[in-house]
């Protein structure tokens, strides 16, 4: 652990590859698993003579994740050209948004702490490289992918708070349906700035960038080692170089990435190919009004509207295809906590057991719903219902079917379970004496001995209150 | 071979096919071009299939238009799916494009056919076609005189005879000054008339596509034809198109020409001085009125246009790197030797100063004084423009300052050949329309041609301008002697 | 402004053009004669003028988020210098 006269600040810039069709500025497809170049148009390849124009659902994306953390949209931002040569970029430059980004200053909560958003710009994904042998190959197919940045104040202090504003904000671009969070193949990525200072001092110290960190297991550990390193550099006498820092996941440290190039001169200018991007405030105003619900707002609703304890909402928002199947139970006439209990149950038990995604359950609300009611309804009991429940997420057969076919339901022939109650008190006298003398514990051996002869189909509940109406004499 | 209009007539009277007018052009050009040297390839094969299909379709009574069956040249930085384009570089010799540009579609759906690719400088880099990688394009007028520049070939081209109308780039002036060079009109539309896409980029603050012609009247067809909005171009205008032929003969009775006085100065060659003071006269005499303006930052001008030009250009041009397309150089060991030496042997001399002074004047430290400097001072150029406009309709000026130098005589010192420009540079930096239309000769029978300024859109009325001096004079009737001869 | 020999060689590695010990001297003196012309425009008074570079006139042209359904890799690699499968090759990149 770092020495405690020290501070670490961490600032956090987060790419995220955004939820389209087709590219940036070309109408490739960005669907997944094609093979090398075949999701390409001309400007991918940047043919001479061709011409970027914009994505119109990159421009909505921007704004609705601007306004979910809270950005000022800024009505005119402009787009820029950032000059380098590397093979997986074909123009020779990026076009970015370097001097006038499209939102500016908001903020997202981590954990009890407000982090400022510095900015949120669009720009687009470089293609890939795969080295094989002696020579380097070239897939174009990423190359033109829209991305969003985001860049926060370096207003961290910990690794955990970190990774807590990584998870913030996964969540919430997740939940607006910009990006699929996914770190480990790459369409949520981050970069981590980290530097220290004493602890009582103001001046921020030199910081180092740390890339190639795709989990947040390595975010964390990243920034630990690399606030060691510092402070154990310092402390030494020497000082911090600003440089970019890889993270060796195998070795557990970071080190000096073998320069690429020297200090890079990106040469940015305004791009001539573009008109500045214009966006109302009516466009601004749309997007506000069909904005999805945010987790925290949700978290707080669940806890105010549906009275779930803060626990439960947190668990069941966790997963946002989980909460809408929730809600919509909900709202198909189920109480919430019944729901919950259901939700957090039996229900979560199969996810984590199948590893299946929510939005690939085979069963709907509807049918969870019929199962519900016909529990409450004493059509099954509520082990039946587990059984039942199991073969639904399984095959998505209605509840009705399950019961039926495997003969799970409860009888509640009244007719039939007084002849039975009736056989039985009939069959055992010694106890309904001991029962009318006070040992109403009894009412148990009745109600076993009557399941007994129903062979399990019996409703409890039904029973129980027959045989109290006729032992109770 | 005439006009595009009179064969157009032919046509449609049938009294030739376009089998023929493609056959007589294809013959001119192997009669004369050998000694002309304006095309760098043709395609007999698909101009004779387009002229066999554009009989068919006007037998059939479904001519498309005007320029159904019309033998037309493209300048080599315009794209034509699978023919060669090489915007007049080693390092796309060989590329083959797998579309075509916006505006060879569209002439292709216009019916027109295309007889090939023209000669032009480097990347369109230059004033005098000298800095083709493949070969010096001659001027028909005088064969040992260039026929102007970037777009050389398309002006020699239509000069000599061999096609009625073709496309060429002014980035600068590259389609206004080879034009006056060579008695034909050559129009640059306003910056967003005509889409850029698949026309090779130099400068894209700058660059349009633009026309060369024998008349007028052929500019306005063709302008026609070309232009409109592309989705492709994100920068392309969502106008009507500008309909120039209609009010064409209307005159200039009652419109107001403006002279700058900045481009009336010493350096002007007094030959072409005389020449354009007096198409303005002939103005006076049809009826405008012509006064004296100011246009104060001219000066400024080639400065401005450098800066940015090459600024731009350096951008643009980082793409031809050996990797996906192009010339790659034998056998790299490395990136770097693969950039640095596929780049370095693929590009010409004046392509390669141009690249390093843009980069210098991007790079950091310099952004500010050079680049952003420049962009400032552009600003002040256009709002010379628009004041001027506040009191004339146009604005007449030679369009270069001197007559067509002999082949080999500026190579060595940059700065006269960047000088050729400063007529034409103050309306690519403001992004107006411009026609340099024939107003005269020198004593030794070279071309002077005269510059017709509109404001921005204004290619209609440049054009009735400009026509209304061609009426008069007539001197497009004044054919080069036989090219070869 | 007149360039130095360092600054020629610095600009034509950021421009990745290789350039021999005669050019870079030829180039030098080139490009010192035009930056001296430009210098001129430090004379112009541009307080409070905006840069055209920000004012690119025109409306957003945008366009609606579709994909096209063609492969595109036969026209991406219709030119290429070389392919191996349907990448293209150059030499090995160390990163």
């Amino acid at each position: 652990m770092p020495v405690s006269d020290f501070q670490v600040v961490v600032g956090l810039e987060v790419h995220a590859q955004l939820l389209t069709q087709s590219k940036l500025f070309s109408s490739a497809s960005t669907r997944f698993g094609a093979e090398p170049n075949a999701n390409t148009q001309p400007l991918c390849v940047a043919f001479p003579g061709t011409l970027p124009v914009l994505n119109a659902q990159v421009v909505e994306l921007a704004i609705r994740t601007g306004l979910a953390l809270e950005c000022r949209v800024n009505h005119r931002s402009e787009w820029s050209r950032k000059h380098y040569f590397y093979p997986d970029l074909p123009k020779g430059y990026q076009i970015t948004q370097f001097e006038f980004p499209i939102c500016e200053w908001g903020q997202l909560s981590a954990g009890e702490r407000e982090i400022r958003i510095r900015r949120i710009h669009i720009e687009e994904d470089a293609g890939k490289l795969v080295h094989e042998g002696s020579r380097s190959l070239v897939d174009l197919n990423r190359a033109g992918t829209p991305l969003l940045e985001i860049v926060s104040e370096p207003d961290l202090r910990s690794a955990d708070e970190a990774v807590e504003y990584l998870k913030a904000l996964r969540e919430v671009l997740v939940a607006i349906g910009v990006n699929d969070g996914n770190l480990e193949e790459g369409s949520f990525r981050c970069d981590a700035n980290v530097s220290v200072m004493r602890v009582g001092s103001s001046e921020l110290g030199t910081r180092c960038e740390l890339k190639n960190l795709n989990s947040f297991r390595f975010i964390k550990q990243a920034i630990e080692v690399e606030t060691h390193r510092q402070v154990e550099l310092i402390e030494a006498g020497g000082a911090v170089v600003q440089e970019t820092r890889l993270f060796d996941t195998q070795r557990g440290e970071t080190r000096s990435m073998r320069s690429k190039e020297d200090a890079h001169d990106y040469r940015y200018f305004p791009e001539p190919d573009l008109p500045l991007l214009v966006v109302t405030e009516k466009q601004i105003e749309d997007v506000r009004r069909t904005m999805p619900e945010l987790p925290r707002a949700r978290r707080t609703r669940f806890v105010d509207e549906h009275k779930l304890p803060q626990y439960d909402a947190e668990v069941l928002t966790a997963d946002l295809a989980l909460a809408d199947l929730f809600e919509a139970t909900v709202k198909a006439g189920v109480a919430p906590k019944k729901a919950s209990n259901w939700f957090m149950g039996e229900i979560s038990r199969l996810i984590n057991e199948t590893k299946r995604p929510v939005r690939e359950l085979k069963f709907t609300a509807v049918q969870l719903v019929a199962l519900i009611q016909a529990v409450d309804a004493g059509a099954i009991s509520a082990n039946a219902a587990k059984e039942v429940f199991a073969d639904m997420f399984e095959t998505g057969r209605d509840a009705a079917r399950v019961i039926e076919e495997k003969g799970l339901g409860q009888v509640n022939d009244l007719g039939e379970v007084e002849q039975l109650i009736d056989a039985a008190l009939a069959e055992n006298p010694k106890n309904v004496e001991s029962y009318r003398a006070g040992k109403t514990q009894l009412i148990g051996f009745f109600v076993g001995a009557v399941m007994k002869a129903m062979k399990g189909k019996g409703n409890p509940k039904l029973i129980n209150e027959l045989l109290v109406k006729k032992l109770g004499g | 071979m005439t006009g595009l209009l009179e064969a157009a007539a032919s046509l449609s009277s049938a009294q030739r096919t376009s089998v023929e007018l493609t056959q007589a052009s294809l013959e001119a050009i192997e009669r004369d071009d050998g000694a002309v040297k304006s095309f760098l390839r043709l395609d007999p094969e698909g101009a004779m299939a387009a002229a066999r299909a554009s009989d068919e379709r006007r037998v059939q009574g479904r001519a498309l238009g005007p320029l159904d069956g019309l033998p037309l040249a493209l300048k080599d930085n315009i794209l034509t799916e699978g023919l060669e384009t090489t915007a007049g570089s080693k390092i796309l010799k060989g590329f083959k494009p797998p579309f075509d540009a916006t505006v060879t579609r569209k002439l292709r759906e216009a019916g027109a056919v295309i007889i090939g690719k023209t000669n032009l400088d480097e990347f369109a880099m230059g004033s005098s076609t000298e800095a083709s990688a493949f070969q010096k394009t001659h001027n028909p007028y005088d064969l040992t005189r260039t026929p102007g520049g970037s777009s050389g070939g398309s002006a020699a081209a239509v000069a000599a005879g061999m096609v009625g109308g073709a496309l060429g780039s002014d980035t600068g002036g590259s389609i206004r000054q080879p034009a006056s060079f060579t008695n034909t009109v050559g129009l640059k539309p306003t910056w967003g008339r005509v889409s850029r896409w698949g026309v090779v980029a130099f400068a894209s603050s700058l660059d349009q596509v633009g026309t060369l012609t024998r008349t007028v009247a052929d500019a306005a067809v063709l302008l026609e034809a070309i232009s409109g909005f592309d989705a492709n171009d994100s920068t392309s205008a969502d106008l009507p198109k500008p309909g120039a032929q209609a009010g064409l003969e209307a005159g200039v009775r009652g419109l107001t020409i403006g002279l700058p006085d900045e481009y009336f100065v010493a350096g002007l060659d007094p030959e072409i001085e005389r020449a354009v003071r007096a198409a303005a006269a002939q103005y006076e005499a049809l009826g405008a009125t012509v006064k004296r303006i100011s246009l104060p930052h001219t000066r400024h001008a080639l400065a401005t246009y450098y800066v940015i030009a090459c600024s731009e250009a350096s951008s643009n041009l980082g793409r031809y790197d050996g990797v996906r397309y192009g010339h790659r150089t034998a056998d790299p060991k490395t990136l770097r030797e693969l950039y640095n030496k596929s780049r370095s042997e693929g590009f010409g001399d004046e392509v390669k100063r141009r690249i390093m002074l843009g980069t210098f004047a991007l790079s950091a430290g310099y952004y500010d004084a050079y680049y952003v400097k420049a962009q400032r001072v552009r600003t002040l150029i256009k709002r010379d423009f628009d004041e001027a406009f506040k009191t004339v309709d146009v604005i007449l000026s030679p369009t270069s300052p001197v007559a067509p130098w002999a082949l080999g005589e500026k190579l060595d010192d940059p700065l006269a050949m960047y000088l050729a420009d400063v007529m034409t540079l103050p309306t690519s930096l403001a992004g107006l329309p411009a026609v340099s239309v024939p107003a005269g000769f020198t004593a030794n029978h070279l071309p002077i041609g005269a510059q017709v300024v509109g404001p921005a859109w204004g290619e209609a009325l440049i054009l009735r301008v400009a026509r209304a001096l061609e009426r008069e004079t007539r001197f497009f009737e004044k054919g080069p002697h036989r090219a070869g001869v | 402004m007149k360039l130095t020999l360092e600054q020629v060689r610095h600009v034509a590695d950021l421009a990745r053009l290789e350039l021999s010990a005669s050019e870079v001297e030829t180039y030098r003196h080139r490009l010192s004669v035009i930056l001296e012309a430009v210098e001129q425009l430090a004379e112009v008074d541009t307080a409070g003028i905006e840069a055209s570079s920000h004012v690119i006139a025109g409306s957003v042209h945008a366009r609606v988020d579709e994909a096209s359904s063609e492969s595109g890799t036969r026209q991406t690699l219709s030119n290429a210098p070389q392919v191996s499968g349907t990448s293209f090759v150059i030499p090995k990149v160390i990163e």
